[in-house]
């Protein structure tokens, strides 16, 4: 992607340190494993990554290029720190299980504030009306009562006994399913889902969307997977993940306004909603300012 | 102040347009009845522009989740994520006002008295030709300014050397002649404020052109100098700050308990059964209803009764009611039969539920014994606009007792009519419907006492599960209201009785005093009260288990006591 696609709004630069001080994916790591520089925008702020001869990351200020930035390389992304990275990068376990196929499945921006992206995945009510047939189908529509908690240890945020009908649940899928949903929480920015596989009864595929926050009120998407699964190219896995987001594209962008707003009174949950209503309250208690409306 | 926010084109069928008005972003969208909405383009839930929903003629639904919501009153009538939950009453768009004039929508921001009417032109007559409306990156005050200074050769005439104008300001415009060799065309330029730099012209032109295409183009040309001009200018002046506008916080409006009503039209619907349409006795909008609703109608001599409201999707203009005289009478069936009359005022109860038709099946049963048709048609019609299947089974004593003949013919062959059975006939006819319990299909029953009595035998014999048949009479839902406990106020040294069916919210309102609200569904934590005492019943989603199990805070719209006692911080 074209920095010049970007316009750039000294608005839209970071001081809020719930934010600064994190870790936030800038490209997949194919895009620089080819020895390519690549530019991008983080937090209103123009950077170039490469790969240094011996293979790390290095990140730098395009106005600034002697400056270089704390940059790691991990599920399938390179990560960058444009403040004081306090703590490390969230786990995903399943990433390293020897099995498991790893997709970065394409970078999409999109004209909306990270946690409006991370709502909308955390979201199942949506699955019938969105991903019509796929994910979802009338008249099955009911989104039954789950469980919300904040990991005291971790402070991640989780949704469990999720569950929701789907016609085609994945790429492995051949019939329609129950299908049971862990939703996991460990970053403002940053949702990662656990599911059924239709594979193995005994563990779950993870799917996760990992948001670059451009600007407060747009991104660049990042979805990720790790799945079980022999059967499917990597193509095709990535068109299914990228026809799914195709779906939630045009929804996320004609969203008002384009940051989240924390008042609980904004907007009308309900029940469903139970996910978001904690990742709002959480999101304040963390003191995030940037992508929302504080209330 | 009114301005043109659409012409006649943008509000057809089935459609739904966008447009902002000073910066307040509108949907518009014409629905069957031929009603056009203007409302604020959020979605209540998540803010998705309501403007890329689906527009079915009867209601507007939301891309994101589907939420419904009704023509006229904007009210949400359907949450398909809780199928079993009737959507809060409070939750409706913000609704503008619209008037249709000289092919244009016209709407105001401002409510109350300024807002009652729009500008009628008398320039304009009745036969107004709508020349093509221009978007302009300029705000409206420079292109006014513009406009009152055009020049323009009249549409069909040779010449467009020296033609005469003249131009005078009309509210929300610009009204100007042109002349020139006998050839005279009248046009007034409306102008739509969008935002602080932006606008569109409306230009509607005094009668139909002889060639209305090149009327068009004359125009189209013309226009396109202006927009020119008044980029220019404002391309020159310094860049204002575009801001979003920013997130108001809608605040429960107060839902009339009580509301009057007119008769507008009585007629014998069927032998001895009289059908009303009920008006909004000042012309306003009625509340929202959902299929299955009732209202209380306090009748003059002091009776309450209640009846179903008939009507299907969209149909907001009235509240469309049957009543069957009932021989033992004690002035209730009697007094509407016989003395109401077309005109008269009445007082009405907002409509309520007793249980919400849920749509998350495939396949509906209806049942309907006598004059029990009357929530029957309401649901029949909802479910077969939602595109699902529905059988109809109406038990009459009489083909005269048919009432409401014309939306069961327009309901078409789902509609199964018994006529003249006596209890044994019925029950055969209800084994035969309830023979295989089908999880794809839920039923549901109006009718007299033992009717329903024998269906709830037969299906309960024939396997069917408890919860897939509803029954006017049943209560449903997720919350338990049923218990009953005193609530005391500890600032306001009040005690409040709160009973069974009611919630602490209402209880605490019901006294006068004043509590904050918003979901009313235990999701927002708006209503919420510090407990000093006593033990939660909790029923919200919204606190954490761990404040939960503290027990230090209740939200007043859903959650009860557990004990017989609770003392609030209020």
């Amino acid at each position: 992607m074209s920095v010049a696609a970007w316009s750039l709004n000294t608005s839209d630069r970071c001081t809020n340190p719930a934010i600064l001080n994190r870790w936030h994916p800038v490209a997949p790591s194919h895009a620089v494993e080819a020895g390519e520089s690549h530019f991008t925008v983080l937090l209103g702020v123009e950077i170039v990554c490469r790969l240094n001869p011996a293979g790390e990351p290095e990140v730098r200020l395009r106005r600034d290029p002697a400056t270089c930035v704390p940059a790691i390389v991990d599920y399938g992304c390179v990560w960058v720190c444009l403040g004081e990275p306090t703590e490390a990068l969230f786990t995903i376990e399943e990433a390293g299980e020897p099995d498991r196929r790893i997709v970065h499945a394409g970078t999409i921006g999109v004209n909306v504030s990270a946690p409006r992206a991370v709502e909308n995945f955390l979201d199942m009510a949506h699955f019938p009306y969105v991903h019509t047939g796929i994910l979802g189908v009338e008249p099955y529509t009911d989104v039954n009562d789950y469980q919300v908690h904040v990991d005291p240890v971790t402070n991640d945020v989780w949704a469990t006994d999720c569950e929701f009908w789907q016609p085609m649940a994945a790429t492995t899928s051949t019939t329609g399913q129950m299908t049971d949903y862990l939703y996991r929480v460990p970053h403002p920015f940053n949702v990662i889902l656990y599911k059924t596989t239709p594979v193995d009864a005994q563990r779950m595929d993870v799917i996760a969307l990992f948001c670059q926050p451009v600007g407060p009120d747009r991104i660049i998407a990042h979805p990720f997977l790790c799945l079980l699964d022999d059967e499917n190219t990597t193509a095709s896995i990535r068109a299914f993940q990228l026809r799914i987001f195709a779906q939630d594209k045009p929804i996320l962008e004609n969203q008002l306004p384009k940051c989240l707003p924390l008042d609980p009174r904004a907007e009308r949950p309900i029940r469903a909603d139970r996910a978001a209503i904690t990742y709002r309250r959480w999101l304040s208690d963390l003191g995030v300012t940037y992508g929302v409306i504080p209330a | 102040m009114w301005y043109p926010i659409a012409d006649h084109h943008d509000v057809i069928p089935r459609h739904t347009a966008r447009t902002s008005l000073h910066g307040q972003e509108l949907v518009v969208w014409r629905a069957d009845d031929g009603n056009v909405n203007v409302w604020e383009n959020r979605c209540l839930h998540r803010g998705v522009r309501l403007s890329i929903g689906v527009n079915d003629g009867a209601e507007l639904v939301c891309r994101y989740h589907a939420w419904r919501y009704a023509n006229r009153s904007g009210g949400c009538t359907y949450i398909p994520a809780h199928p079993r939950d009737a959507p809060a009453r409070t939750a409706a768009c913000s609704t503008f006002p619209v008037a249709e004039r000289h092919g244009l929508v016209w709407s105001t921001l401002a409510g109350g008295d300024d807002a009652s009417e729009p500008p009628s032109i008398e320039q304009l007559g009745n036969d107004a030709f709508v020349l093509r409306a221009r978007p302009v990156r300029a705000p409206a005050d420079v292109v006014l300014g513009l406009l009152e200074e055009l020049n323009w050769a009249p549409f069909g005439s040779d010449d467009t050397a020296d033609a005469a104008v003249e131009r005078t300001r009309v509210p929300g415009g610009v009204a100007a002649v042109a002349s020139e060799r006998g050839v005279e065309e009248r046009i007034i330029f409306f102008v739509q404020p969008v935002d602080s730099s932006r606008c569109v012209v409306r230009p509607v032109r005094s009668g139909e052109p002889t060639d209305s295409v090149a009327a068009l183009r004359h125009h189209a040309t013309i226009l396109a100098d202006v927009v020119e001009r008044a980029e220019r200018i404002q391309s020159a002046r310094p860049a204002a700050p575009t801001a979003e506008t920013p997130v108001a916080i809608p605040t429960a409006p107060p839902r009339p308990e009580r509301l009057r009503v007119r008769i507008e039209r009585k007629w014998a619907t069927a032998e001895k059964i009289a059908a009303f349409d009920l008006v909004e006795a000042d012309g306003g909008n009625l509340p929202t209803f959902l299929p299955g609703d009732h209202i209380d109608l306090h009748l003059p001599n002091g009776l309450i009764r209640q009846y179903s409201i008939t009507n299907g999707p969209g149909e907001t203009a009235h509240y469309r009611i049957g009543v069957k005289r009932d021989p033992a009478s004690t002035g209730g069936s009697a007094y509407l039969h016989d003395r109401a009359k077309t005109g008269d005022v009445l007082k009405i109860s907002a409509p309520r539920n007793r249980f919400a038709l849920r749509r998350n099946v495939p396949s509906t049963i209806l049942i309907a014994g006598g004059i029990g048709i009357t929530p029957i048609l309401a649901m029949a019609q909802a479910l077969d606009r939602a595109g699902l299947d529905v059988a109809v089974h109406s038990f009459v004593s009489s083909e005269g007792e048919v009432a409401f003949r014309d939306v069961l013919d327009r309901l078409g062959p789902v509609v199964h009519r018994y006529v003249g059975l006596d209890p044994d006939g019925t029950a055969g006819v209800l084994k035969h419907v309830l023979t295989s319990p089908d999880p794809g299909v839920q039923v549901a029953a109006c009718g007299p006492p033992p009717m329903l009595d024998a269906i709830q035998t037969i299906a309960d014999a024939a396997g069917w599960d408890e919860d897939a048949v509803s029954f006017e009479y049943f209560q449903t839902g997720d919350i338990d209201r049923s218990s009953s406990f005193t609530v005391e106020l500890a600032r306001s040294a009040r005690t409040v009785k709160v009973t069974a069916g009611t919630s602490v919210l209402d209880a605490i309102r019901a006294e006068g005093l004043d509590l904050d609200s918003s979901c009313e569904r235990g999701a927002c934590g708006t209503c919420a009260l510090p407990v000093l005492d006593g033990e939660v019943d909790h029923h919200d989603v919204f606190l954490s288990p761990a404040e939960r199990a503290a027990g230090a805070t209740i939200l007043t719209c859903v959650s009860r006591a557990a004990s017989n006692r609770l003392v609030l911080d209020l």
